[in-house]
């Protein structure tokens, strides 16, 4: 468990290794995207539309001959920042919510379980093409429906986590010694139960940058002047009969994207919890 | 048993029911009239006044919410505003290209993945189990939009292989039109269940009984594909159940690319037109078919695990 053991682990990993190397590489070209970009994103350029890759258009154009090269850097950007944030908001709201029913009344248990489920009912996907355009899309609007059907789940990992440990013998003494249940579990439970939490939720990033990819698709996330790979690969499949490129060009950051942190969220399971891995 | 089943449908309509109060307050939180936003802004005035006196838009909240579910429990889910027919006409005209292929890509997933699973548990850290391990991460980890796109671009632009559009004429046209959609929903969860059928395949091959059936002198053979292929095969199901809501929503892209007529094809269309009444219709059918499939899912999950039936008797 030891972190310095853990990381020579991962670095031994070829697939984490290759993991590790991916996910740097799109983390430092989303933070340099200004540097690196070769036009303004949003630039419009009639003359220049639905071009192929050339020296001055690295990836070619879009049909209003925006520089798709630049598109893809900073909708990498909004890729990472999404399911970053989604992340971050789910373990924090969802590890709350999972606490407060470990600990709780029985009632309130039974009524967070029970709403647990019931958020969880909802497909993602045909929730946010029905309720996105109510809300106006964007990228908040995204966000509140990743998070919003993200937190069951990391709530009832958090609560069942936390019960299993209620029963250890440690916490057993604590409370001997008459400590209070919610000290106990604030100072002594939640260390314990984190670690595995986190890795589970580095896990869910390539599935947040899906989503975002995925919603911003169809049409009802992300929205201009904003960009995103999943946007990209819209207008890709509109033009499909005139250019190639724009599907590659967004199709391609996002598989080594989702790749990238998903043996990179292995890697790191493997080597610092190796329980998780018999959970298959 | 027939308790636990009584009871896990029970939780079942439970959890339907509050997910479509749920919906309703929802959609009555969004910026605007509510009437626009349930019935969208294309609805006729009349349209519109009608559906305020139904659900009595003037009256407190809960009262609203309760005379929506009986409107949903009568099967009224509001009037399509583009063919001015019940949305569960329209809905139900889509369904059953969705069915179908979330069904093809079902059989794909437990078709290729269970026998990928078992033979990997079975040559355990052999070449062939490390190779499926790698392929199985890469499959999960690859988007369903982009395997359907490039599906399109490579095995109907470029190959001319399998039709691109549409559901197809007449049953072998039908299934040559399932191919590539199926495969774009489905080939995930190749990857995904033949890693859950290995790790609890490994799980079950130490077991306690499992050991007994060998020393017994039953034959391996037999012990491995019968006795704890079976066990394993139990956590697959669940999770099948679960991904049958999750294949609702990949299913979506797969229709959008291949322009196959399903409920999520219908969706995007309607959103375009604004035709609220159709979106948040499909949205209430598909999160009853995913409380189902997870409901069957956990029956059967119980049924089939020797465990719980050890327990009972």
């Amino acid at each position: 468990m030891s972190g310095t053991i853990g990381l020579r682990m991962l670095l031994r990993d070829p697939m984490g290794l290759f993991g590790l190397v991916l996910a740097t590489l799109l983390i430092l070209s989303a933070v340099f995207a200004p540097l690196l970009a070769s036009h303004d994103p949003a630039a419009i350029d009639v003359a220049a539309k639905l071009q192929p890759p050339s020296a001055a258009h690295w990836l070619g154009t879009d049909e209003i001959g925006r520089d798709t090269w630049s598109r893809v850097l900073y909708g990498g950007r909004v890729a990472l920042a999404v399911a970053l944030s989604a992340t971050v908001l789910s373990v924090f709201f969802g590890g709350l919510l999972g606490l407060i029913a470990a600990l709780g009344p029985r009632w309130l248990d039974h009524l967070l379980v029970l709403s647990f489920d019931t958020v969880r009912s909802y497909p993602v996907i045909i929730l946010a093409l029905a309720i996105g355009p109510i809300f106006g899309g964007g990228i908040v609007v995204l966000l509140g429906l990743l998070v919003a059907t993200s937190i069951p789940y990391y709530a009832r990992v958090m609560r069942s986590s936390v019960i299993a440990q209620a029963s250890a013998d440690y916490v057993e003494a604590l409370r001997a010694m008459g400590m209070g249940r919610i000290r106990i579990a604030l100072r002594h439970i939640l260390p314990n139960v984190i670690g595995p939490i986190l890795i589970l939720a580095s896990m869910d990033i390539p599935a947040f940058i899906m989503a975002e990819a995925g919603i911003s698709f169809l049409g009802v996330g992300v929205k201009a002047p904003a960009t995103s790979w999943g946007m990209i690969l819209d207008q890709g499949f509109r033009y499909i009969g005139h250019t190639p490129w724009l599907v590659i060009a967004g199709g391609l950051p996002l598989i080594l994207a989702t790749l990238g942190f998903t043996f990179l969220g292995e890697a790191l399971r493997d080597a610092f919890d190796p329980r998780l891995k018999r959970r298959g | 048993m027939l308790t636990f089943i009584l009871r896990r449908i029970a939780l079942g309509f439970l959890v339907l029911t509050l997910a479509t109060a749920l919906l309703y307050i929802l959609v009555q939180l969004a910026p605007g009239d509510p009437a626009s936003a349930m019935l969208g802004p294309r609805a006729s005035p009349k349209i519109k006044a009608e559906f305020r006196e139904k659900l009595g838009l003037d009256r407190p909240m809960p009262v609203q919410i309760v005379n929506y579910l009986i409107a949903v429990g009568q099967g009224d889910l509001g009037t399509d505003l583009k063919t001015k027919r019940p949305v569960v006409e329209t809905i139900a005209a889509h369904a059953p290209h969705t069915i179908a292929l979330v069904g093809a890509a079902l059989l794909l997933a437990a078709g290729l993945g269970i026998p990928l699973g078992a033979a990997a548990a079975v040559r355990r850290n052999g070449w062939f189990d490390r190779a499926l391990g790698v392929a199985s991460v890469s499959l999960i980890s690859i988007p369903p939009v982009v395997i359907a796109i490039y599906g399109m671009l490579f095995f109907s632009a470029h190959l001319g292989w399998l039709p691109a559009i549409g559901a197809g004429e007449g049953f072998w046209d039908n299934l040559r039109h399932l191919l590539l959609p199926a495969f774009a929903v489905g080939i995930g969860w190749v990857g995904y269940i033949a890693r859950l059928v290995r790790a609890s395949m490994i799980e079950v091959l130490g077991a306690n009984y499992i050991r007994n059936a060998r020393s017994f002198g039953l034959p391996s053979r037999m012990v491995t594909y019968r006795y704890a292929l079976r066990a394993a095969i139990a956590p697959t199901i669940a999770v099948l159940g679960v991904g049958v809501g999750y294949m609702l929503g990949t299913a979506a892209f797969a229709e959008i690319v291949f322009a196959r007529p399903g409920i999520g094809k219908m969706m995007y269309d309607a959103v375009t037109l604004r035709n609220y009444p159709l979106t948040l219709g499909a949205v209430l059918c598909a999160t009853a078919l995913m409380v189902a499939a997870t409901t069957v899912a956990d029956i059967l999950n119980a049924a089939l695990d020797p465990r719980f039936k050890d327990g009972r008797e």
